[in-house]
Formats: C-alpha cells, structure tokens, sequence
C-alpha cells in the first residue's frame, strides 16, 4: 500500500523506471571512463619509470589487503542498510548507514597511513612517473570514497531525525550504488596496482 | 507512459544472501593475496587474478547493485562503459605499443 502510494508520487515516464535511477547508471557508466583512463595511464607507464622508490620498494600488500577487506565489507553494510529502510526498520537503517560510514573512514584512514608512509620514503607526485600515476589514481579513487562518505553521514543525520521514510528508500538506494561502484573500483585497483607487484616484493 | 518502480523486476536477497555473499568475497580475497606469493603459480598468476577479480566485480554488480534483479537497461548502461573502458586502455596500450616486444 505504502510502495504503491510512493510509486503514484513519481511522474510517470517513458521507460517505466525511475529517471533519478536511471542517471545514476548514467553517471556510472561515464565514471569508469575516468578511473579507466586513470588505470591505462598508470599500466602505460608501469615499469617504465628510470629512478626510484618503484612499487617493490614500497608496497605492503598485508596492509592494503586488509584495507581492500574493509571496503569490502562496507558494501556488505550499505547493502544491509538498504535492506532495514526498505521493511522499515528504521533502527537498522542507522545503523548500518554509520557502520558503513565508520568503515569507509577506516579505508580513508588507511590511505592517509599508506601515502604518508610513501612520501616518507621519497614517493610523492613529483618524484617519479610510478609516483605521478599511482597518486592520482588512488587519490581519485580516495576522493570518491571521501564523498561517499559525506552522503553517508548525511543521511545518517537525516536518519536520526526520523527523515528517511521506507517511500524514500530510493534515495538510500542511490547512494548504495554510488558506495558500491566505488568498491567495485578498488576491486580494480587492488589487483592491477598492487597484487601484480607482489611476487617482486622480497 | 508507465509509472516508475525504480526498476525492480524480482525482489531483492535477503539479508542471510548478501552475508553469504559477503562471505565468497571474503574468501576470494585471501585467495587473491595467497595465489601471489606462491611461487609455482608463477607462470599464470595474472589470469588468475583477472578471474578472481572479474568474479568479485561481477558478484557486487549482480546481487550487491542488483543488476541481476532490476531493469536490464541499466545493466545495458553500466556494461556498455565497461566494454568502452576495456576498449580505451586496449587502444591506449596498442598506440603506446605494449603489445610490441
């Protein structure tokens, strides 16, 4: 009863499906455009690089495994969350909605740690083309993480003021795939930037 | 015109299959990490890290943004950037003559 007076909110449209949906896949779609720009600059340039640090010098793959582990965890959280608000548990909805805000910090966090780390050891944007390509790869990656974030806690707010309805969970549901492509990202990243270097690791 | 349902064709998991998920991409990701330091699997370590990588990315597509549940024209949307990405670092990496020993 509920779900249908939502639905006769919605203008109707030509497609049957929810344009806000719909852009959202749009959106997605063009957004692998950039990260995969970003990821064949980093593989073209990979190896080719005459001064140091390189990746094996480095990389710890035991940290960022964990770190790959949180974010994937995080979109077991976000997915949960949009579970609760779609049978109306709203004491479900905050908390998972924070669970996976406090995750996804901890991946930021995590990044915060690695890149200090580097830079400490001569890696910045500047030193190298591994430095110059990893960092604008992974930091754009962090930055989308870092929005998602910020939605997240927003809605947890709006959550805890009782303004996110079971009709809304659309909204909740947006911001879920937005939370999951970027996790499907790093899925990306984690093998292509990292793994592949492990065996050159001592 | 037809009133919008967001695209839902089926209902969604339940809670206890996104946790069962949850668990075959916990799995897969210490396979990932353990597949790389054994040293006689060498020789096609990247194929198997392109099918582990490729299965999760399609585990979270499919049942996490419920690809495999809703409107195929959104799955149309997202594939088709992910066929023009492949495309753009294949034709990236032949201009850059990777391929080239």
């Amino acid at each position: 009863m509920a779900a249908a007076e939502a639905h006769s909110a919605h203008p109707q449209t030509t497609t049957g499906l929810d344009h806000r949906k719909l852009l959202m896949w749009a959106f997605l779609g063009s957004d692998c455009l950039f990260f995969g720009s970003l990821i064949a600059t980093y593989l073209l340039y990979r190896g080719k690089g005459l001064v140091g640090p390189h990746p094996a010098d480095v990389f710890n793959i035991p940290f960022t495994s964990v770190s790959a582990f949180v974010l994937l965890m995080s979109s077991l959280t976000m997915v949960l969350a949009l579970a609760a608000i779609q049978r109306g548990d709203q004491r479900g909805l905050k908390i998972w909605l924070l669970a996976t805000a406090l995750l996804g910090s901890v991946f930021l966090g995590g990044q915060y740690f690695e890149f200090t780390v580097f830079i400490h050891e001569g890696l910045t944007l500047q030193s190298n083309l591994f430095g110059s390509t990893f960092f604008t790869l992974t930091g754009f990656h962090g930055l989308h993480v870092t929005v998602g974030v910020i939605i997240l806690m927003s809605f947890y707010v709006m959550a805890l003021r009782n303004r996110v309805t079971p009709e809304q969970h659309l909204n909740i549901e947006l911001a879920g795939l937005y939370w999951h492509f970027v996790d499907i990202v790093w899925i990306v990243i984690f093998t292509v930037v990292y793994l592949v270097e492990a065996p050159n690791i001592v | 015109m037809a009133t919008p349902g967001a695209g839902h064709e089926a209902s969604h998991p339940s809670p206890a299959k996104y946790a069962a998920i949850a668990v075959i991409l916990s799995v897969i990701t210490a396979v990932e990490v353990w597949v790389v330091y054994v040293e006689a699997l060498a020789g096609v370590l990247l194929p198997i890290l392109a099918v582990l990588s490729i299965t999760k990315f399609a585990l979270v597509g499919m049942f996490y943004m419920h690809l495999k549940f809703d409107s195929r024209l959104f799955s149309a949307m997202f594939v088709g950037g992910i066929v023009l990405t492949v495309g753009i670092i294949i034709a990236l990496m032949g201009l850059f003559q990777v391929f080239v020993d």
